[in-house]
């Protein structure tokens, strides 16, 4: 196969697996940072204490989760049928690579914002802040930075589900180098499929990482946020010296590790 | 100003209950500075929580500014819209500050006064003037991250002072700081307090604190309060181990046939050569085995302990000439009260050199 024929289907699957992949980063950071913050509001101990509400939805997300890609895809045939009219294509394999990736999403943000120090809330509490104005004030913008991270940890996950969209004819690169690749033995596509799809989360694992990098620098906590070191093993910066400083910072990344060797 | 009666705070967790405030009584005037203090584990920090809600009494009523919180607070655990709204006139400074990483210094002055809804030109405007008031107008623009543990703190009283509030709220703003800050953090507090006439109910387990700034004092020990009064009031009273403690005089009896007095002075009396009238009059010898003069909470206090020769039934006159001179007089020696004072004594004392 020559680069001329290679080129132009190359540049269609990037484009198709962006597409996918932005959509349905768009619809689970929606969909998931709400549900995420609720499991938190609503556990033991939470703002709005709800035991029953935080099982069904803990529950809800740790069955979505633990739902093999491909099966969730077969599955939801029918609600795909039903949001975009058909079960094949790009737009309908957004559907499930959502859904897949909302639960996701939403325990990455669980686990973000239960890192938020306690004492804020108090604090804002004896304020007389509300619930919405300690979510709007104080969870989120405190938490951003590792939502950021947990946004670039969801986008290479759906970089990895959407290779399985193939299967319902959504294109993308994954399914290049499936058809191509493996099924015809185009092992140099293969390659350059594997090559681009490197350059890209490398990219986007580079972009996630910089900007919350600049996040945390602002708050001026110093070092990688929790998320990044899970994911890079990084030595402690240097400016870890300013945390001891501040004695009432909680220590990061407790519960994260389960959720990241996932998508290792 | 501030007045909880019969506060009660049970903690339940795994089927154990922890009685953390056990009928607690207090009553705070208005204007002046009143300091509780007590051991880790004391019920301090839950007594703090419950005067703003924070923490839910399990009986008992708070009145802050003549407003029964607890009736405000209603059944369920959400605070509701008036419990918000009298939160917001009592301003709460903590020990780790509690300030939002992700907000400049103006920004976190501002927080509160967005909650109340001021405009945008009203809160820079009140953002500026506070942290002016504290000293940290140059730092509007930095993160809390940039500042050392007194400027937070700074920051944290600023903020804690947006709403307006009557009353502030001290849950060991001082135990994270060094000496030095924790004076300088001290002198705001009670410069705010005289100048805006602000109430402050401050909570902490070192004695320096109740030493420099405080009116009013009172000790808790197991969810209770167990000695409250003026400092005044309490160097007054015999036996006061907060007397005790605020003020500690060492030194033990030399042999087994003495008498071992401690002499508070305060007021008229410290004027007074009484020791040397004590011995000529008596032509005893007196040993004294410390004194030291020092101010609490603003009055000039000076304490002796001294021993005389022979028991104390071989005393009682020469310690009733003491008691004549208007000084106060705690025997030490013999009795059951002396045998757990001092344990006790020095306990405090351990905690404040924490």
């Amino acid at each position: 196969m020559s680069w001329s024929e290679m080129q132009p289907l190359l540049s269609q699957a990037c484009w198709d697996t962006l597409y996918m992949v932005g959509w349905s980063t768009l619809i689970a950071v929606v969909a998931g940072l709400p549900l995420g913050v609720l499991l938190v509001l609503t556990d033991r101990g939470g703002l709005l204490q709800n035991v029953v509400a935080n099982k069904v939805i803990g529950q809800l997300v740790n069955v979505a989760r633990s739902m093999p890609f491909i099966i969730l895809m077969v599955a939801l045939m029918t609600f795909t049928r039903w949001v975009t009219g058909t079960t094949i294509g790009r737009d309908a394999a957004i559907v499930p690579l959502a859904i897949g990736a909302i639960p996701f999403f939403a325990r990455l943000v669980e686990t973000a914002v239960r890192e938020v120090d306690g004492g804020l809330v108090e604090a804002v509490q004896s304020m007389g802040g509300n619930t919405w104005t300690i979510v709007r004030k104080v969870l989120v913008p405190e938490s951003l930075p590792s939502l950021i991270a947990g946004t670039t940890t969801t986008i290479v996950a759906l970089i990895g589900y959407s290779a399985m969209a193939g299967t319902v004819g959504a294109g993308g690169l994954g399914d290049i180098a499936i058809r191509y690749g493996y099924q015809r033995f185009e092992t140099q596509l293969m390659w350059i499929t594997v090559a681009i799809l490197a350059v890209v989360i490398s990219v986007i694992q580079f972009a996630g990482d910089f900007a919350a990098r600049a996040l945390h620098r602002r708050g001026g906590r110093g070092g990688p946020g929790p998320r990044l070191r899970l994911l890079k093993a990084e030595e402690p910066a240097a400016a870890d010296v300013t945390r001891a400083a501040a004695p009432g910072d909680t220590a990061p990344g407790d519960a994260a590790p389960a959720d990241v060797s996932k998508v290792a | 100003m501030i007045t909880t009666s019969g506060l009660t705070k049970v903690y339940r967790s795994r089927g154990r209950e922890v009685t953390a405030l056990d009928g607690v009584d207090l009553h705070v005037r208005e204007g002046e500075v009143f300091g509780v203090i007590g051991q880790s584990g004391a019920g301090k920090s839950s007594l703090i929580r419950c005067v703003n809600l924070l923490e839910r009494p399990t009986s008992g009523t708070v009145t802050v500014a003549g407003r029964d919180l607890t009736a405000l607070a209603g059944r369920g655990p959400r605070a509701g819209r008036e419990l918000r709204q009298a939160r917001s006139r009592i301003g709460m400074v903590f020990q780790h500050f509690n300030l939002l990483s992700s907000r400049t210094v103006r920004d976190n002055v501002e927080l509160p006064l967005e909650i109340l809804g001021a405009s945008g030109r009203e809160r820079s405007r009140r953002a500026l003037e506070l942290l002016d008031l504290v000293g940290l107008a140059d730092k509007a623009g930095a993160y809390p991250a940039q500042l050392s543990g007194g400027q937070k703190q700074r920051v944290g009283i600023a903020r804690a002072l947006a709403g307006d509030p009557k009353v502030l709220l001290s849950d060991e703003a001082t135990s994270a700081l060094d000496p030095e800050t924790t004076r300088s953090i001290l002198q705001l507090l009670r410069d705010l307090n005289r100048q805006l006439g602000l109430t402050v109910l401050l909570i902490t387990h070192e004695m320096d604190v109740v030493k420099s700034i405080c009116d009013s004092a009172a000790l808790m020990e197991k969810g209770r309060i167990v000695e409250s009064g003026t400092v005044s009031e309490l160097l007054a009273t015999p036996g006061s181990q907060l007397a005790a403690a605020l003020f500690p005089v060492g030194g033990d009896a030399t042999g087994e046939d003495r008498t071992v007095v401690d002499v508070t002075f305060h007021g008229e009396a410290a004027t007074q050569p009484v020791i040397s009238q004590l011995a000529r009059t008596y032509n005893i010898d007196i040993s004294i085995l410390g004194a030291a003069i020092d101010t609490v909470g603003g009055l000039q206090v000076g304490r002796m302990r001294i021993e005389l020769p022979g028991r104390y039934e071989d005393n009682v006159v020469p310690i009733g000439f003491l008691r004549e001179q208007g000084l106060q007089i705690d025997v030490v020696d013999g009795g059951d009260h002396a045998a757990d004072a001092p344990a006790d004594r020095a306990l405090l004392v351990k905690e404040g050199a924490k």
